[in-house]
């Protein structure tokens, strides 16, 4: 392609500089500029993938605990399969309830913004950064307080008898709204980038061709959002499948771990844990990029493919 | 209306005219559209034309449902159609940035008010509307592959295929260059002319408006300064804003001292002028004169017995081709266009800084109120 449009220039354009080679000293520009990121990304990023991909297939010196030799075991893989299938199914149980609650409380705050907010709008975007002006721990620690048994949601729900439990804390659902919390900016940010960029004009032009307010959301403004949604939801879903912060801080030691609890453990508190905790990393990240293409392929624009 | 239905339910079938009674649009403190009736026989070309801010996209939208009137009625025929919405209303627009739904094929786009609609021949309507502007070939492409001039057609095609009662267009050709756009108010006359739907075109462009409307409205201030047939328009303006704001004019501000016959007399700066009585808005008192800069002769020679002829000095002489204009100054220090054919075999001799004669035929003046400040403004928007 470069050498075609380097020849077609040579031949059309013999007296001023040929297109060709400018494109070609701005490709070797842009190689250099890419080069301390790529670098970054190959000592800090690459190589340590194949490490751990290494790790993971590793075995244990039998009756040396914590020792391991080289080896092609793909018996860690099915440890990490069949003894955390749970975990797996409650990550992405979890992330997906996240996603899908910080969708409904992001999209109508995005679209408010957007459209209805006016001179306001300066205000809800700071009220929306401002949160990561506080360390990630301390927002979910604080959120611990919030739900405690005897803090004020929890005793309001239990007075209603609205709390079958009696409790928040230690439960999937003080787990999946840590989540939604810490992740909501995510979602917030690029639906409204997509509905902000979107032309009033266009919505308009679905109510000119008869289709009222709703008809009209769901076959203009929703569409022309979706690059937002689709960018949030991944941004939000992708990080919430890994987390282990919510699940330590705010769910049970038994019923509420999720697979970054057990990658933790597996890695720093189990003797020999680490090919199974490589295993599992792995094995997380193939689901998740599986789930992502499939995703992607099924709603994905061309923006995002 | 159910939250959940789709469709138009509260859809109006509305036949005729239409007309706007006493409308007036206010924002804040600006009134936009000010006491503005209007009646827009069925099947007619109607321009609206005035300069940014004159309140024609704002009366545009009033019709379209996207503005409600603070006062007035929107009447499509017998049809009340004040208050309701866009989507209930036989109206559709093509606006000013086409707005085409970025996301949908053009195919998509155009069946898009027939399928709201329930036409369970939507796709069979889109396509007849795409051939119609000649845009078939495009039918599979979304809107960002189009240009600019395509979008257009199909921004087009996405409003006829409804049939609505009135067809509204927002400067639909500002964003086109100047070939494509004589080349496009063709066609759009053409268009109309072969369904017979009733168009209201909102543009800026006093030639645009000229070359397709059979009625053009000449808006200012929010209200309309004149209404007519454009040759009737620009043969005689009634108000200075439209003697500044179609066409271009030779004004003089003087006083009627008399009259002679069916001529009004005027004195314009020293200068005894005669304006056809019918042809002038005031009968007493200050007047505006004016006469058209094609309408003046210019001669070296004092023209003989016409009486109305001024003496000028020559500023500028620019030739075009078909034509050469000249900038003379008069004596009450205005400076006038003067427009001639270069019809003769002699080339003109004329120059900057040569004493000249202009002369008219005075059934080519008129007469409006005098009032220097629109006339500047017109001047200025045009």
């Amino acid at each position: 392609m470069t050498a075609l449009a380097h020849t077609a220039g040579a031949g059309t354009h013999a007296g001023g500089p040929a297109p060709g080679q400018g494109r070609r000293r701005g490709g070797i520009a842009a190689y250099l500029l890419l080069l301390p990121g790529a670098l970054w990304l190959v000592l800090f990023f690459l190589l340590p993938l194949i490490q751990l991909f290494a790790v993971s297939l590793q075995s244990g010196f039998p009756g040396y605990p914590g020792y391991y030799y080289r080896d092609v075991n793909a018996g860690n893989y099915l440890t990490a399969i069949t003894q955390f299938a749970g975990h797996f199914g409650r990550s992405l149980l979890y992330a997906g309830l996240a996603t899908f609650f910080a969708f409904v409380l992001a999209y109508p705050l995005a679209y408010a913004m957007a459209f209805k907010a006016g001179r306001w709008r300066n205000v809800m975007m700071i009220a929306v950064i401002a949160p990561f002006f506080t360390s990630f721990i301390l927002r979910t620690i604080a959120w611990r307080q919030i739900l405690a048994d005897e803090g004020p949601v929890a005793r309001v729900l239990n007075t209603l008898h609205l709390l079958p439990g009696g409790r928040i804390t230690e439960t999937w659902v003080a787990v999946v709204a840590g989540l939604t919390y810490n992740f909501l900016p995510f979602m917030v940010l690029p639906i409204y980038a997509s509905l902000e960029r979107a032309d009033p004009k266009v919505i308009e032009a679905g109510g000119d061709l008869y289709a009222n307010g709703f008809t009209t959301f769901r076959t203009v403004t929703l569409p022309v959002s979706l690059p937002g949604v689709i960018a949030g939801t991944l941004l939000t879903f992708i990080p919430a499948a890994g987390d282990y912060v919510n699940a330590e801080l705010l769910g049970s030691d038994r019923s509420t771990k999720m697979v970054g609890n057990v990658i933790e453990s597996q890695f720093f508190r189990v003797l020999g844990g680490f090919p199974v905790a490589a295993a599992l990393s792995f094995t997380l990240m193939a689901l998740i990029l599986a789930m992502v293409f499939v995703y992607v392929r099924r709603f994905g624009t061309e923006e995002l493919l | 209306m159910a939250l959940f239905s789709t469709g138009s339910s509260g859809f109006r079938r509305a036949q005729g005219d239409l007309h706007l009674e006493a409308v007036t649009k206010e924002f804040a403190a600006f009134t936009a559209v000010d006491d503005l009736s209007l009646t827009v026989p069925r099947g007619s070309f109607f321009a609206l034309l005035g300069p940014s801010g004159c309140g024609k996209t704002t009366t545009l939208r009033m019709v379209a449902g996207l503005e409600q009137p603070t006062r007035g009625r929107v009447l499509i025929g017998d049809t009340d159609l004040t208050g309701s919405r866009p989507y209930e209303r036989p109206v559709n627009t093509v606006f000013q940035s086409y707005a085409l739904f970025p996301h949908l094929t053009i195919r998509d786009n155009v069946a898009f008010g027939p399928k709201r609609r329930g036409d369970a021949d939507a796709a069979r309507s889109a396509e007849d509307a795409l051939e119609l502007v000649q845009m078939s070939a495009m039918a599979g492409r979304k809107p960002a592959q189009l240009s600019g001039g395509q979008q257009q057609r199909v921004a087009l095609a996405r409003a006829l295929v409804n049939r609505p009662e009135v067809l509204l267009l927002d400067e639909p050709l500002g964003a086109l260059d100047l070939k494509l756009r004589r080349q496009m108010q063709v066609e759009l006359k053409r268009i109309q002319t072969e369904v017979g739907l009733t168009f209201i075109h909102v543009t800026h462009d006093q030639e645009e408006a000229m070359t397709m409307a059979d009625t053009v409205a000449v808006m200012n201030a929010g209200r309309i300064e004149q209404m007519g047939h454009p040759e009737e328009l620009y043969d005689l303006p009634r108000t200075s804003f439209v003697a500044n704001f179609v066409g271009q004019s030779n004004l003089g501000t003087g006083r009627i001292t008399g009259a002679d016959g069916h001529d009004l007399v005027v004195e314009v700066a020293g200068t005894t002028v005669r304006i056809p009585r019918d042809r002038s808005a005031v009968t007493s008192g200050p007047i505006m004169f004016g006469v058209r800069p094609e309408k003046v002769r210019i001669s070296t020679e004092q023209p003989a017995g016409a009486g109305n002829d001024v003496k000028a000095t020559v500023m500028d002489v620019s030739f075009t081709g078909v034509a050469t204009q000249f900038l003379v100054t008069v004596p009450s220090g205005a400076v006038w266009g003067v427009y001639e054919q270069n019809l003769d075999v002699e080339r003109n001799t004329i120059r900057p800084g040569d004493a000249v004669w202009l002369g008219w035929d005075s059934g080519h003046a008129f007469g409006v109120e005098a009032d220097e400040a629109s006339a500047e403004e017109a001047r200025v928007a045009s």
